[in-house]
């Protein structure tokens, strides 16, 4: 079964080069190619969730251990990165379904497909890996993929976005580096478990307290964590409907928060200043975000700055699992705020995709993304109008949605470790967010005058079928995630992921064998 | 010593570059010369005093080598940061045919 690990990069790599070559004699080759590859990626994923028993590790070339030493490049499949793969595929495949309608209107449709593949092939590569160098190349080549597909539309704010977007991971991806060197020369060694144990044997203290913050900057600015947010709303809103989407649902967890929690979980040992700084940046994201995000009237840019908002409950459901453990507190209480901070992983994903697709389908048809100008397409547009509207009530955490669960889980976590500050601003934050999305739904879809398209004589109808299609399935997802709390479901997905957080020291003895 | 704390240097003029200069060729230059910096850092760590190429041959007495690890990484940190730059700069060569400027100051239309 190791053999098929592999295939998660290799397919999409092969699928771009193929789209390239073969996308400028006929068209129409990328728009289906790309969704068929997707989802036989998630149907593999779907396998590997049910047969997988430990980690599975690919070691490139075969080489085997020298003397204790891990020469080959490892490839390594555990709970957590499952987890992530089945997210990334899984959004993968429903944004490149939506994209058969929408990309139609380009004319450089091969070239679109063959982006996102590259970007897809990235993200896998890096929650696969076990090394640290091989993390630095697939983050290059998915945050590459993703500079060229936010200037896709070539108008001036996209071209500026993008600019904007590429000097700030630029300088992110290099501060990333030189961390990475910062560790070589401590420990001599770029695989993650080996380092691992090279600092536990006795790494000096400084250098690598200094290298985890350079880390921490870095990954920080690609999972756009508060200080460093500047260039979410702008990329996020300008990329095409479907790559906002996938930036926003997958690729600031698999390049940015899914990066920190590997690292500083299984490669560093948990310390708690390091714990307090990732709670704190988590909540400062979740406050500032949704404060940020209520004034907007661009709908993509109100969708972008909840994002950071979102992603501060992941980090602040992980964080206080983090601070628990550093101080040796109850390994359940851990257990359950690492799982609420993982789940909402999830259900952000699906829902703020969710919520992309349906900007996109009301700019398709419209033209207009303000929402003053908008209004009265509840009658026009019934599918956009009600997945839209269970996405909103789940990203506010109306009950039977999935995003209600994890927000909970995530509450009684805080109020269990005894930050009551923290699960109250959980709460506050959450009810921002309601307000903010009664706005949207009140603006675009429930307004009973005609907005501006009406004035203008754009005739409004439902986007076509593979548009529908794909918002119709994330909506059912909305409802269907709220499953992950039942323990035998749970086990099945949720469970593992966690495990691999929480015996974080486990990591190193399962992937190096000894 | 001095020459971590030159190539450390190196790294804060491409940052000074990136954060204060107006210009965006100027701000493209400052990201080339931070990686070329993180690039020197790379080599430096893995020099040994002395050292020759890291070739194991038969009968050769020489027992000193440089550490081969991060010529490798460099050699694929420097292709990295050659689509970077090509891409960066072809965003540029698009902003000035659309604004008619490289200034910064003149190209703000997203904010908020």
């Amino acid at each position: 079964m190791d053999l098929f690990i592999p295939l998660f990069v290799v397919v999409p790599l092969g699928g771009a080069f193929l789209i390239a070559i073969i996308g400028s004699f006929s068209r129409g080759f990328g728009r289906y190619f790309t969704s068929i590859i997707f989802a036989f990626l998630t149907g593999l994923c779907i396998y590997f969730v049910f047969r997988i028993q430990g980690p599975l590790v690919y070691r490139v070339g075969g080489w085997e251990l020298f003397e204790k030493i891990p020469i080959a490049i490892y490839m390594v499949i555990d709970g957590l990165s499952l987890y992530l793969l089945l997210i990334i595929n899984l959004i993968g495949f429903l944004s490149a379904f939506y994209s058969i309608s929408y990309i139609k209107k380009f004319t450089a449709e091969s070239h679109y497909y063959t982006l996102f593949c590259l970007m897809t092939a990235g993200m896998n590569g890096v929650v696969m890996s076990g090394d640290l160098f091989n993390i630095y190349v697939f983050l290059e080549i998915a945050a590459i993929a993703s500079y060229a597909l936010v200037a896709f539309e070539i108008e001036k704010e996209h071209l500026e976005a993008s600019f904007k977007y590429q000097v700030l991971g630029g300088v992110s991806s290099l501060f990333i580096l030189l961390s990475i060197g910062f560790l070589y020369w401590q420990t001599s060694t770029l695989n993650i478990a080996d380092v691992s144990r090279m600092i536990a044997v006795g790494g000096k203290g400084e250098l690598v307290v200094f290298s985890q913050v350079i880390l921490l900057a870095g990954f920080g600015l690609k999972a756009a964590m508060i200080p460093f947010h500047a260039w979410l709303p702008d990329a996020h809103s300008s990329a095409p409907s479907p790559i906002s989407s996938m930036l926003s649902g997958v690729l600031i967890k698999a390049i940015g928060a899914y990066v920190i929690l590997r690292l500083f979980f299984n490669m560093f040992a948990i310390t708690h200043s390091v714990a307090m700084v990732i709670t704190v940046i988590g909540t400062l994201s979740m406050v500032v975000g949704v404060l940020l995000a209520i004034g907007q009237w661009d709908i993509k840019r109100l969708l972008a700055y909840h994002s950071i908002s979102q992603m501060g409950y992941v980090v602040l459901g992980v964080g206080i699992g983090m601070l628990v453990l550093a101080r040796n507190g109850d390994r359940a209480v851990a257990t359950l705020a690492i799982a609420g901070g993982l789940f909402h992983l999830f259900n952000h994903a699906v829902f703020k995709g969710l919520l992309f697709l349906n900007a996109g389908a009301v700019e398709y048809e419209t033209g207009i993304r303000d929402m003053k100008k908008l209004g009265g397409l509840a009658a026009k547009m019934p599918v956009t109008t009600s997945t839209s509207l269970s996405a909103s009530m789940s990203i506010s955490g109306i009950p039977p949605f999935n995003g209600f669960f994890s927000k909970l889980i995530i509450i009684i976590a805080a109020i269990q470790a005894q930050y009551y500050v923290l699960s109250i601003l959980a709460v506050f934050v959450s009810i921002i967010t309601l307000a903010s999305f009664l706005k949207v739904q009140r603006f675009t879809f429930f307004n009973k005058t005609g907005g501006e398209w009406e004035r203008r004589g754009i005739t409004v109808r439902e986007v076509p079928f593979s548009m529908c299609f794909s918002m119709i399935v994330l909506a059912i997802l909305c409802f269907l995630l709220s499953a992950l709390i039942v323990p035998s479901v749970r086990d099945v997905l949720l469970t593992p992921a966690v495990d691999v957080l929480v015996r974080a020291g486990e990591y190193t003895t399962a992937v190096l064998g000894y | 010593m001095i020459i971590y704390i030159l190539t450390v240097f190196l790294f804060l003029i491409g940052l000074y570059g990136v954060i204060a200069k107006r210009n965006l060729i100027k701000i493209v230059i400052g990201i080339a010369l931070m990686e070329y910096s993180v690039n020197l850092f790379l080599i430096l760590i893995g020099y040994v005093r002395g050292g020759t190429a890291p070739i194991l041959t038969e009968g050769l007495g020489q027992k000193v080598f440089v550490d081969p690890l991060p010529q490798a990484m460099v050699l694929t940190a420097i292709v990295i940061g050659l689509a970077t730059t090509a891409l960066l700069l072809a965003i540029a060569i698009r902003i000035y045919k659309k604004y008619g400027t490289f200034d910064i100051r003149e190209i703000k239309n997203l904010k908020g």
